[in-house]
């Protein structure tokens, strides 16, 4: 194959046809409240990992909805289960739940993300 | 799909294109590369048709790839557009017609900033007089010589010798049209048919009875832009972007695309042998590549010239395949000899040949 | 008495118009209700069940028709105003079919028209199979089957909000307020009728101002699972196997996305209808930058314009739901007893 010294680049589209949602439906299931986030960032906001860090458990929330498994593995270890969101969310999401159904999902390989 | 709706749309969107006394400007890129193009347009406009069209010699480019990278600033390139409307003048023409759809765009977009900062024209009609001598008037009627090819769509299929049916099944053919961005996408009004739907080239291909391909990526960007390609490292920006479209465009297998800008035309053309290069991919059926044509090459073919004099052999990606298609006879022979019949080298990676 | 001889022309046979003729009926006042149409009921006679509590609009419709029979309202359908004029202190009305009516008062109430989505090309309303309006849904709903146009029940559906709203390419800078509602409500209703089909509404803002609204919103996550994704769809095109794609960006991810639909619903904003419009023009009422009638004062002036004698209600005076348009015409009573105690 020829080099002509550029490549092809991966698309940053989410193609959310193609993405495997069943790290999502586990947490549905298992956290029914996970279902009345309404993503107004209170949670990143109050959190103590995204001072410094670009961790953000309004994103991760969506990124989990969307099927993202991947970038969801790479950041859920940066949460430090301090609580804090929890405190603020206005719909009474479980949040600090949520995290630790995600690592676990992903310990039973559900969503097919590693995690550290 | 609902065809009554996008005929709804077309008549929204109601071009004026003149009928006769055009002054012709030559695109840069399309004379080297789809050298039978402009030949065609202007035999088929002068000698078929019987209409006026008037170049002059000392036209020049519109400067526009220097425009669009960031090398000619906006004073010149406005005082460059007087010029040719100068030279019209002086010809006593009041219709341009104009043959590039970069060109097409900056002549819009000029025309589009005389009217709403008019001492902006003030000024190039002074910067015109101080460098040349010369005064300008506002053209009366601007088209792209694809509007002026879909105004006589319908004596080109009275005239042709093919339509755009497959000979080998009795159907139509499948097309994806494919609009230049500078055509309508920055003024709507001043495409054929507007920007979500344009009409321009799906009007030529169902005049000549072939099927217009509708698929998701249609509206996207083929890729080109002039600091995607000028610069070698950024050229994985456009080829991605034309991945992007041909990926989309694959299930409905095509028989040819038919384009109306020479960018866009030149690089989904060289760009499929890129992309076969650099990771074998190809996007026709059966293996093959998808022959791009221009209009002017396409009218050509459905009014019987010879393939060879229209140029298409100078394509990276040969239409020998669409040929038979359409039934057309070619003498593969004389595909790379002179018109006195002498030999000239033959390219080494035809695609589909 | 005041009542005695006072004859009022209502135009405009909808929610407005009918509540207006049956309390200025009530207060003893003539009243002649004229409907362009050949039956009262204006649009709600096309939606299905209403917001915030799910009932069936019939139930409203039923009301608003027994309040309109009394023998002082004279009831006028099949017919069009054309223009109106003040003459010293009554009013001559023209119809289109050269009759001629004399008030002493004139309340307009000639409502919203739907914006026309095939104005929004990119969505290819009118274009593309299975992309349908908002009130073409509420027919669907009304007949009992939600289906795609080759006959398939849909799996994906999507509601896309602000259309013709909020949008400067479709004319109309404002909200159109009650779309937002509506786009929840109808997925809520698209779930119960189709529980294993997935629902998104793509949103800019979720604009839920009213009684119980708020309350709906979290029972279409909490109770339905419904999606809501930011973004404003860009466009809609068919891929080769009938389905639409449908091209958003994910604006709380900043990345864009692309997802396949089997239908989408296009919330349609509410504009001043093309009817009052035409009378504004021919009969010298000031309307506003949005079209919409202006009223004399913000605040305790909204039924009222710039000729004395001539009072609106309901929806020509800006977009409102059932309950505030029913307030909005009982509250139009009043400033017309008021004026006509002065004459």
């Amino acid at each position: 194959m020829v080099n002509f010294g550029f490549t092809l680049l991966k698309g940053r589209q989410i193609d959310y046809d193609k993405n495997d949602r069943s790290l999502a439906e586990y947490i549905l299931l298992q956290e029914p409240s996970f279902s009345i986030c309404f993503e107004c960032g209170g949670c990143s906001a109050t959190c103590t990992a995204g001072n410094f860090t670009p961790f953000s458990l309004r994103r991760l929330n969506i990124l989990i909805k969307r099927g993202e498994n991947e970038e969801v593995g790479r950041e859920i270890s940066k949460c430090m289960l301090c609580g804090k969101c929890t405190l603020v969310c206005p719909r009474g999401v479980n949040t600090r739940n949520v995290i630790t159904l995600t690592k676990k999902a992903f310990q039973k390989n559900i969503g097919n993300a590693d995690t550290i | 799909m609902k065809e009554e709706g996008k005929r709804r749309i077309w008549s929204d969107y109601q071009k004026e294109i003149a009928d006769d006394h055009f002054f012709y400007v030559r695109s840069c890129i399309r004379q080297s590369f789809f050298p039978g193009s402009e030949t065609f347009f202007l035999n088929f406009m002068r000698n078929v048709l019987g209409k006026d069209v008037y170049e002059n010699p000392s036209h020049t480019t519109c400067t526009g790839i220097g425009y669009h990278s960031d090398i000619v600033p906006l004073a010149t390139i406005m005082t460059v557009v007087a010029r040719h409307f100068a030279l019209m003048k002086e010809a006593g023409y009041k219709n341009i017609a104009i043959s590039c759809v970069t060109s097409f765009g900056i002549y819009t977009e000029i025309l589009e900033t005389w009217k709403h900062f008019p001492e902006e024209l003030e000024k190039t009609r002074e910067y015109l007089f101080k460098a040349t001598g010369r005064e300008f008037d506002i053209p009366e009627n601007m088209a792209h010589t694809s509007d002026i090819i879909y105004k006589f769509r319908n004596e080109i299929a009275e005239k042709g010798k093919y339509r755009l049916i497959n000979r080998l099944t009795g159907e139509p053919l499948n097309v994806v049209e494919h609009i230049g961005c500078h055509y309508a996408k920055m003024f709507p009004k001043s495409g054929v048919g507007g920007a979500e739907f344009p009409n321009v080239l799906a009007g030529m291909i169902d005049s000549w009875g072939g099927k217009v391909v509708d698929y998701p990526e249609r509206r996207h960007c083929c890729g080109f832009g002039f600091r995607q390609y000028l610069v070698q490292a950024n050229r994985g920006y456009s080829v991605s972007n034309t991945s992007k479209k041909f990926a989309s465009m694959k299930p409905y297998k095509p028989d040819f695309i038919l384009t109306n800008c020479p960018g866009c035309t030149m690089f989904m053309d060289k760009w499929q042998y890129t992309m076969k290069e650099m990771n074998g991919e190809v996007f026709g059926d059966n293996g093959e590549s998808i022959p791009v044509l221009t209009y002017e090459e396409l009218a050509g073919l459905v009014m019987g010239y010879n393939p060879w004099d229209l140029g298409i052999q100078y394509h990276m990606v040969q239409s020998e395949p669409l040929l038979r298609k359409l039934g057309i006879e070619y003498d593969p022979d004389d595909k790379f000899r002179t018109k006195d019949g002498r030999q000239m080298p033959v390219p080494e990676n035809l695609i589909n040949a | 008495m005041l009542s005695m001889d006072r004859n009022i022309v209502v135009i405009g046979g909808g929610t407005a118009g009918m509540e207006a003729a049956g309390q200025l009926s009530k207060e003893g006042f003539k009243v002649t209700l004229v409907e362009k149409e050949s039956d009262t009921g204006g649009h709600l006679r096309n939606w299905y069940h209403l917001f915030p509590d799910r009932r069936d609009s019939v139930e409203v419709m039923n009301y608003l028709k027994t309040r309109i029979v009394h023998d002082n309202i004279t009831l006028m359908t099949g017919t069009t105003i054309e223009s109106f004029e003040k003459r010293d202190d009554s009013f001559a009305l023209k119809t289109t079919s050269g009759g001629e009516l004399i008030a002493d008062a004139v309340v307009v109430t000639t409502g919203f028209d739907l914006f026309r989505c095939e104005k929004k090309e990119e969505y290819g309303y009118g274009i593309y199979d299975n992309v349908i309006t908002s009130a073409d849904l509420e027919k669907m709903f009304r007949k009992g089957e939600v289906k795609r146009s080759d006959g398939v029940i849909p799996e994906k559906i999507g509601l896309v909000h602000c259309v013709g709203s909020r949008d400067e390419k479709s004319g109309n800078r404002y909200c159109s307020k009650l779309c937002c509602v509506t786009a929840v409500k109808q997925a809520i209703e698209l779930k119960e009728m189709l529980p294993a089909a997935k629902v998104f509404c793509f949103y800019m803002d979720i604009r839920m101002g009213g009684a119980l609204y708020e309350e709906m919103y979290r029972e279409a996550q909490e109770g339905f699972g419904v999606n809501f994704i930011r973004g404003k769809v860009s466009e809609v095109s068919e891929n080769i196997d009938n389905k639409l794609v449908a091209k958003v960006e994910d604006t709380l991810l900043g990345r864009p996305m692309k997802i396949e639909l089997d239908m989408m619903i296009l919330m349609a904003g509410m504009e001043m209808s093309a009817e009052g419009r035409r009378i504004a023009l021919s009969s010298g009422l000031k309307t506003g930058e949005n079209r919409f009638f202006s009223p004399a004062d913000h605040h305790f002036g909204s039924n009222m314009g710039n000729v004395g004698g001539v009072f609106y209600a309901g929806t020509c005076t800006a977009p409102m739901n059932i309950t505030d348009t029913i307030s909005h015409a009982r509250a139009v009573v009043s400033d017309v007893v008021d004026y006509l105690k002065t004459m």
